[in-house]
């Protein structure tokens, strides 16, 4: 313990670890139910931020004098705390990205472009975030691989019967699904659907952006490919993502952007590149940020992931056991493994209206369709829903109080 | 709990909003066009009939969308008839500066009994997040009046 780290989940003083939870509006406290959009931040992150930039900080991997040899130190190991918190076999396998986005992007050019050959096919599903989408679909229309999306149940878990279908004629070169659904709250079995890939030929890339903040990820344990995560949503800063990939794919993989910090050598005319995975960093990365996610990972890991997914479970079985008696209230999913992600709509009040009403309360949830537009449409909720996300630091009094102002929602709209 | 929201959320406006007038499809109609809020979902059709002076004999509109852009193009429905394509985007303009700002200086002294009918709308102005939703329709109508083939507006 270092001192500045609460003593295991002792939920008031996570609480008074963010500034911003104790900020009020319109004389009403804040109640944050979006952390899966984007979580708060506790002054450990802050503080480690400002640090960087008052006394360690100057560019990373060029100069050779003290300070920047201290940032470089410094980056380097947050790469080190990123790679023992998804158990990689080594700190050589995490690239560092802008987020979650950037990191399927990555894998969409430099493993879908330099790796796959078109006419095979990328399997997604039905629950994906546009970022775990889009690419795919512009590797289809740029490569001419085939993009093939696996069904849901109406439960909202995975179909793996028709994933099984879907890898049966052996032309998946990867399989690309989320570890944790951002509407659903869907826990998805990675290992298993590794397994399936793999026995099919396939690569598998997990989106943990959600999965990663409320469970111990063990990216070996799962047998991943590709990983991907974010900070933001861990209770680091924005700007910093995270691409777990195997060392034999990273060698294999041509670069994603091209410029400094990613070449072994320059000619005018010709280049070569650097090692792993320098290779995938082109340009100034972000430092600072990347020394917040190292200051989020050691808050969080000081918590321990299990007391973290403990807490949400508990939340979570709280939640079940409350929002389903509100009366005209329909929660999306059913999902048996599902974490602390809850969409809903009102039978009277579209997501919109609701979000205002919520947030005059001062709760603050997201509306409409949070990134997962055919999620919607696959549920029949295509006006939208309101979606709460916990966080750590979420509580039961919170929820409680949610479920109160629904039920005066329904009223006012009545 | 949320009372203070009853200015917003006027009676007029959650009337039209649980039961929009002309909602229904226009048979007759020779302009059309498809109005977008890809943030939000929202989506609305938007039909006009024109009488043989130039002026708008009917408006009609199908969709989903949330209260505010329900009710929105209801009323925006009832007020063009009869003006000509220039009154109704004159009131569009006058509209949506309600819809920003709460008030509506410039709106035309010939238009203002129309423009009184929109009033309970400009409550959006201090949820920014909600103006577009209220704007929806009226740039749907402007698409409408130039270009009746249906192209789709958005209210980005």
């Amino acid at each position: 313990m270092d001192g500045l780290s609460p003593a295991p989940f002792d939920i008031a003083a996570i609480r008074a670890d963010f500034p911003i939870l104790a900020s009020e509006y319109r004389g009403k406290k804040l109640v944050f139910l979006d952390s899966g959009a984007s979580a708060q931040k506790p002054r450990q992150v802050i503080q480690a931020m400002v640090t960087c930039m008052e006394s360690a900080y100057a560019n990373v991997h060029r100069g050779a004098y003290h300070l920047s040899e201290q940032a470089t130190a410094d980056y380097e190991a947050a790469r080190a705390a990123v790679a023992r918190f998804i158990n990689a076999p080594s700190e050589a396998d995490i690239i560092f990205t802008a987020n979650s986005t950037m990191a399927m992007n990555l894998v969409a050019h430099s493993f879908g472009r330099g790796m796959l050959k078109p006419g095979q096919a990328v399997i997604a599903s039905e629950m994906e975030h546009h970022a775990n989408l889009v690419p795919w679909q512009m590797l289809r229309d740029a490569h001419g691989t085939e993009l093939r999306i696996c069904r849901i149940t109406d439960a909202g878990e995975l179909d793996l019967g028709h994933l099984a279908e879907l890898l049966a004629d052996g032309r998946a070169g990867l399989v690309a699904i989320t570890h944790m659904s951002n509407v659903l709250g869907t826990v998805t079995p990675a290992a298993q659907i590794a397994r399936m890939a793999h026995e099919a030929g396939a690569k598998v890339l997990f989106d943990g952006s959600q999965a990663a903040v409320h469970r111990r990820v063990d990216v070996q344990a799962i047998d991943a490919d590709f990983y991907a995560f974010t900070g933001h949503k861990l209770y680091g800063p924005t700007g910093i993502g995270v691409l777990y990939a195997k060392a034999d794919l990273q060698r294999a993989m041509p670069p994603f952007l091209g410029g400094g910090d990613m070449i072994a050598s320059v000619g005018l005319h010709h280049s070569t590149w650097a090692e792993p995975p320098a290779k995938f960093e082109a340009g100034t990365p972000a430092i600072i940020e990347a020394i917040g996610l190292h200051a989020a990972i050691r808050y969080v890991e000081a918590i321990g992931m299990a007391a973290i997914e403990a807490h949400e479970r508990a939340l979570v079985d709280h939640a079940m056991a409350v929002l389903p008696g509100i009366e005209g209230l329909r929660i999306l999913g059913a999902a048996q493994d599902r974490g602390g992600v809850f969409a809903f709509a009102l039978d009277n009040a579209h997501s919109h209206d609701l979000s205002t009403l919520l947030d005059r309360a001062g709760i603050a949830v997201r509306a409409g369709r949070h990134c997962a537009e055919p999620l919607h449409e696959r549920l029949g909720a295509e006006s939208g829903t309101c979606r709460a996300s916990f966080g750590l630091y979420t509580t039961a009094a919170e929820i409680d109080y949610l479920a109160e102002a629904l039920v005066s929602a329904r009223r006012f709209f009545a | 709990m949320f009372d203070d929201l009853r200015d917003l959320y006027q009676e007029v406006i959650l009337d039209h909003g649980r039961k929009p007038r002309n909602f229904r499809r226009l048979e007759n109609a020779t302009h059309h066009a498809r109005g977008d809020n890809p943030l939000c979902g929202d989506k609305m059709d938007l039909w006009l009939a024109f009488n043989e002076d130039g002026s708008i004999a009917d408006a009609a509109f199908q969709g989903r969308g949330c209260a505010i852009s329900m009710a929105s193009a209801s009323l925006m429905t009832e007020t063009v008839r009869g003006k000509t394509p220039a009154q109704a985007k004159a009131m569009g303009a006058g509209f949506r500066e309600l819809a920003m700002t709460g008030h509506c200086p410039a709106c035309d002294a010939a238009l203002e009994e129309d423009m009184e009918r929109l009033t309970p709308l400009s409550g959006v102005h201090e949820f920014p997040s909600r103006v577009k939703c209220a704007t929806l329709a009226w740039h749907t109508l402007n698409n409408a009046l130039d270009d009746p083939g249906g192209k789709e507006a958005s209210s980005e």
